[in-house]
């Protein structure tokens, strides 16, 4: 096992950072936007955004909810059973302008099943996705995201993990790879 | 959470077979489905290559129509079968029927049938997952799941908790599984009837026996009142509906004399005016409404739990 940090410390910060101004110049107060954190990972994320947005603009009613994807995963009966997390909107995301958050993008099949979730609770009027990590050149559906944290060339055998203060005690980003020699 | 977790069983046979975590798991899906129920899109996906049959050898409305809207509602294939208007009455066995239903590439079976074991049975037979849903006098699981959550609802958990359960305790299936489920879930359970309508070694299951309906109401937390089982009684037990209903009635004077607020429940089929009465079936203490929601949410949770098995 080798680990390769990614990010860590100020990066970190200053990365979460530069992600809530990308966000600020597209959706300007936010009175018209909501952020969806996928469960679970997605979420810690999206609560960081939320903070983080809400100290920059302390005037804006930032929307943060959580959405549980895993009734509408593709791969139920292929792999063992999951149990749900549990799905949190308190507001309405009827012609909302929707931003789906999540910690690691790779294959695409996660966002797939979130919008299909995230359907269930109305019509947006646009859906985009921020993400931390994207593992490019490894999508299996035509999906991109629109806010990248950073970007990492991947093998498949490689995995990405995302430790949060909240849970982990630590902010950071590691690349770990399986070593075989 | 999202790890991964799995019901120790194939087959949802009886609450017998089940572990506490096994309920428990349950429950916590339940609660999600639960949400899902109060959206404006009451559906999900997971479900949708999965086809299922509902197998009905007896009468039911409530079980069979909450078991097809679970079904509907995770987007799984039903097909109905009720044995009053198939070939049953031509004199097929129950294997051979359950075998065609199965040829016809069915995922699942809910049976419901009015011998005890019937599904255990077709559980050592077929190859289907199999989903109880009351056989004979012996168990009723998903009953008795949605009845603990409920409580587990009410008051945040049922381990303390003190349940009764009144009424015709030797036709119920529905006792049985109460019993069993609300044990392992660590609650206290006193069973409470006329002598002849308590079965008679119900001591081994370490229940409290109570003759006297104003003793067990004292005692108990949560009373979940029986319906009398008149179709399954060949011989008389107790001299007429009117004097069971005296003795064993509940009505509002007597909820109103007990010094704490106790909650109502009841399985269903209600006979208003024996069992309990419509001021007490409608009132505030009694959940029997938020049961049959709960239902749902139960059905759901054991079909999604069994279905996702490989």
């Amino acid at each position: 096992m080798q680990n390769l940090i990614l990010l860590d410390g100020q990066k970190f910060h200053i990365t979460i950072k530069r992600l809530c101004h990308q966000l600020i110049e597209n959706h300007n107060d936010f009175s018209n936007s909501v952020i969806l954190g996928i469960q679970p990972r997605g979420v810690f994320l999206a609560d960081r955004i939320a903070s983080e947005l809400q100290s920059i603009l302390p005037q804006a009613k930032i929307n943060n909810g959580n959405l549980d994807i895993t009734f509408f995963r593709d791969d139920f009966r292929r792999r063992e059973v999951l149990v749900p997390n549990r799905t949190k909107i308190d507001f309405i995301i009827e012609g909302k302008k929707v931003i789906l958050v999540d910690d690691v993008l790779w294959t695409g099949r996660t966002i797939r099943s979130a919008m299909d979730a995230m359907l269930a609770f109305g019509r947006p009027e646009k859906v985009e996705l921020l993400v931390l990590v994207d593992r490019r050149f490894s999508r299996h559906l035509p999906i991109e995201p629109d806010y990248i944290g950073i970007q990492v060339d991947t093998i498949n055998s490689q995995k990405v993990i995302v430790s949060w203060k909240e849970a982990e005690k630590e902010d950071k980003v590691e690349l770990v790879s399986e070593n075989n020699s | 959470m999202a790890d991964n977790q799995t019901l120790s069983t194939r087959h949802l046979l009886g609450i017998k077979d089940l572990t506490e975590k096994d309920i428990q798991l349950i429950f916590e899906t339940a609660d999600t489905f639960k949400d899902v129920l109060n959206r404006p899109i009451k559906k999900v996906p997971s479900l949708r290559d999965v086809t299922i049959a509902n197998v009905f050898f007896e009468n039911s409305t409530r079980t069979r129509l909450s078991f097809e809207l679970a079904q509907k509602r995770l987007s799984a294939d039903t097909i109905n079968f009720a044995a009053s208007s198939s070939s049953v009455s031509k004199g097929e066995t129950l294997i051979d029927t359950v075998n065609n239903i199965l040829a016809m590439k069915v995922d699942m079976i809910v049976m419901r049938h009015p011998y005890p074991g019937a599904g255990i049975f077709l559980s050592k037979k077929v190859n289907a997952h199999i989903v109880n849903a009351g056989d004979g006098a012996h168990e009723h699981p998903t009953q008795a799941l949605l009845d603990a959550f409920s409580i587990r609802e009410k008051y945040g958990d049922v381990a303390g908790k003190k349940v009764a359960i009144i009424g015709d305790i030797l036709h119920s299936r529905v006792a049985l599984s109460n019993i069993l489920c609300l044990q392992k879930l660590g609650a206290e359970v006193m069973v409470c009837g006329p002598t002849t309508l308590i079965p008679k070694y119900i001591e081994s299951l370490n229940v409290k026996v109570e003759y006297n309906l104003m003793n067990a109401l004292n005692w108990c937390d949560v009373a979940n009142m029986l319906r009398i089982q008149l179709e399954r009684q060949d011989i008389k037990y107790f001299p007429s509906l009117r004097e069971y209903s005296m003795l064993y009635g509940l009505n509002k004077e007597i909820l109103n004399s007990l010094d704490k607020e106790i909650t109502i429940m009841h399985p269903g089929p209600i006979n208003r005016g024996v069992e309990i009465t419509s001021d007490v079936a409608d009132s505030k203490q009694s959940i029997i409404l938020e049961q049959v929601e709960n239902g749902v949410a139960i059905r759901m949770a054991v079909l999604y739990l069994l279905a996702g098995q490989r």
